[in-house]
């Protein structure tokens, strides 16, 4: 019998047996793109709370709403804010704040003046004040200046879905492959193994090789429903993207293979992964744009490996990318996987 | 030249720290012969049955099987071995007989080696069970069945029947006497058991604290002790030790609870008894038990170590 077929096989059939890896590899990802997608896009109405803070005689401000009442504020073209006043005193509002019910805190003076007070590094209160300000000093939205732009590939979830692919290869190789290897050092079955004639080579493939095909399927999986349900379509060249995808699997095959290359401690192996994987997750631009850390802190994110997959993926995705452009991030990649493996193996413990 | 002996372990060590795992023990075996290495928790046994299977390295020594070395000739070596660790777990989720395939395609088998390792073992009807869902004594069988597979010419089985119930135990045992009569099989087999030892195995080796206490056949091993006999025995108050001198020739004495209780080992039962119980009587000491026995490997060990096998 094949030995390198079996080993495949019995890699397959460990993953599909584990219904809380499937949810995980296959349903999560789905779930997350789904539900941020929705969360992010579609209804331009929005809701906005604003606290009012009333000293004595703010009762003569004419401009300001009662308490409780609300006032629509925009237009067709741009979408409607609801805005909500609630009158409160200062502590109640500053608690309001820190609870994140409201963003914009707001004075009202006897003589018609307002004070605004607000975190200008908060784009939504810097909004709310803008609209508000306009609003109280009677200058409306010009609805003829303003053109709508239907443009797809720039809607959040065009953003999102592809990050969330580069995640889910990053993922599945980490939590896969390290579990595993952890887990049948654990059970002394990997020095069971290699005390037979097997090929390590033959091992090692096979979990590679079985971690590329299941990949694959989620990653399809995800491209399907999210093209489904937000019409997610590839406009940049499709081979480039499996090139990538390749070069994903690659590196963080070869990146497992070196956290798990020693350590039989389940805990010890979670600590690893979490210390590699979480600030790539957080910085890489996988839910936010990652333009919005200091210009000394891109410089970095930009050579991080899941900021490179994640990056190019979007730019086949979204962009029209050809092949040549993902050739260089498709050759660092795989070339520093390898590197990674050829250190792990040396390294790993199979007793 | 000499024909190079199936194993040939000399004088091999291995330490880990301050514990002296392995020190300095030296084996060989020949084509078809069973061995049995006894000895109690910690004496090594698993070390040593672990650097001829090459999973561990020596610190000291040189192992080799059939006249090849680990290192050089890897995969000749564990193409002809047959093994059994002491624990090991399978993948949760696999069947039975998928992880039979698995292991047989490493020594490229055809897939009617499956079966007949099953029907070996007797977990013909378990083939499609979940290894996570098979008892602790089912685990063993299949355990024994990879070491099977490849028929080989050498099986080293560590601590194959421990936990196993007493049928179990036999049938194993069975399964064995028949891969030695069908294939010519070598084997090395850990055990706590003398029984065991002494049914499967011509030769036994005893170790403790990694070295060679005695080695010999059951018979040899017993008549170093010259067949020794065994008396324990209990009274209700105190015998000087001087007086067993007097009664007569002993080879060990273990007194107890103010020389109430004792073991005494002695070469001839017949000779020592009858004086033994004339001085009870004469003193008026009340006899609450006694009992006489041949001496056993088990015996043997704690005279030569202070500790059971079993412990
Ligand atoms: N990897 C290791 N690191 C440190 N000490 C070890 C290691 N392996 C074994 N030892 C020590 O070496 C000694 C021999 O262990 P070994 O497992 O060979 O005993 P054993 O005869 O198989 O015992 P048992 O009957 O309990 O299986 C023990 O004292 C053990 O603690
Ligand atoms: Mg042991």
């Amino acid at each position: 019998m094949n030995q390198l077929y079996q080993l495949f096989i019995v890699e397959i059939k460990e993953y599909i047996r584990e219904p809380g890896a499937l949810f995980w590899s296959i349903l999560f990802p789905i779930l997350l793109a789904l539900g941020l997608g929705m969360a992010f896009s579609g209804s331009s109405e929005q809701d906005r709370t604003i606290a009012v803070v009333c000293s004595s005689g703010c009762d003569n401000n004419t401009l300001v709403p009662k308490n409780e009442t609300s006032t629509k504020i925009g237009n067709e073209k741009i979408g409607y804010t609801t805005f909500k006043f609630q009158y409160t005193d200062w502590n109640q509002a500053v608690q309001m704040l820190k609870q994140g019910k409201t963003s914009l805190v707001l004075k009202p003076y006897p003589n018609d003046s307002i004070s605004y007070h607000f975190d200008p590094a908060n784009a939504d209160a810097k909004l709310s004040y803008l609209m508000l300000s306009d609003y109280f000093s009677n200058k409306p939205i010009k609805e003829s200046e303003i053109e709508v732009l239907k443009q797809e590939g720039t809607r959040y979830v065009d953003f999102l879905v592809p990050g969330i692919l580069a995640m889910g290869i990053m993922m599945s190789c980490m939590w896969g492959i390290s579990y595993r290897t952890v887990d049948r050092r654990n059970k002394k079955l990997l020095r069971r193994m290699v005390a037979t004639p097997m090929k390590k080579a033959n091992y090692v493939i096979a979990q590679i090789g079985s971690n590329i095909l299941t990949g694959a399927i989620e990653a399809s999986l995800l491209v399907l429903v999210t093209h489904w349900v937000f019409d997610i379509r590839i406009t940049g060249s499709f081979v480039g993207l499996v090139l990538m995808f390749l070069a994903g699997n690659i590196f963080f095959s070869g990146l497992a293979w070196l956290v798990a290359s020693r350590t039989s401690k389940t805990q010890i192996a979670n600590g690893l992964i979490n210390l590699v994987v979480m600030p790539m997750m957080i910085m890489s631009g996988i839910y936010f744009s990652y333009h919005n850390f200091p210009d000394f802190m891109i410089s970095v994110i930009k050579f991080l490996p899941l900021t490179i997959l994640a990056d190019n993926i979007r730019s086949l995705f979204l962009e029209g990318t050809g092949i040549n452009h993902v050739l260089p991030p498709f050759v660092i990649l795989s070339g520093i996987g390898i590197l990674l493996f050829a250190i792990g193996i040396r390294v790993y413990k199979w007793y | 030249m000499q024909k190079d002996p199936l194993i040939k372990v000399d004088n091999v060590k291995k330490y880990f720290g301050s514990t002296k795992a392995v020190d300095g023990i030296s084996l060989q075996i020949e084509k078809g012969e069973f061995v049995a290495l006894l000895g109690p928790n910690g004496a090594g046994k698993t070390t040593l049955v672990e650097m001829i299977e090459g999973i561990q390295k020596p610190d000291k020594g040189e192992i080799s099987i059939k006249g090849l070395l680990w290192g050089k000739n890897d995969k000749e070596i564990r193409e002809v071995i047959g093994l059994s660790l002491q624990e090991t777990h399978f993948i949760d989720k696999l069947r039975v007989d998928e992880t039979l395939a698995l292991f047989a395609s490493f020594y490229s088998l055809p897939k009617s080696r499956i079966e007949t390792a099953l029907e070996m073992v007797g977990l013909e009807v378990k083939r499609k069970t979940y290894t996570k869902n098979l008892s602790g004594g089912q685990k063993q069988k299949l355990a024994l069945g990879i070491a099977f597979l490849n028929q080989p010419e050498i099986l080293l089985l560590d601590e194959p029947t421990t936990g196993l119930d007493p049928s179990a135990r036999r049938e194993v045992w069975d399964i064995l006497m028949n891969m030695k009569r069908e294939f010519n099989t070598a084997m090395i087999l850990t055990t706590h058991y003398m029984e065991e030892a002494s049914y499967l195995c011509k030769r036994i080796i005893m170790v403790d604290k990694g070295k060679v206490l005695a080695r010999g056949t059951l018979e040899q091993l017993l008549a170093e002790y010259k067949n020794g006999e065994i008396i324990n025995f209990e009274v209700d108050s105190g015998i000087d030790e001087k007086v067993f001198k007097e009664l007569g020739h002993y080879l060990s004495i273990n007194l107890q609870e103010n020389n109430k209780k004792g073991e005494i080992i002695v070469e001839s039962l017949v000779n020592y008894m009858p004086a033994l119980l004339k001085y009870i009587e004469q003193k008026s000491l009340k006899l609450s038990a006694i009992e006489c026995r041949k001496m056993t490997l088990d015996d043997l060990f704690i005279t030569l170590t202070g500790r059971h096998l079993t412990e």
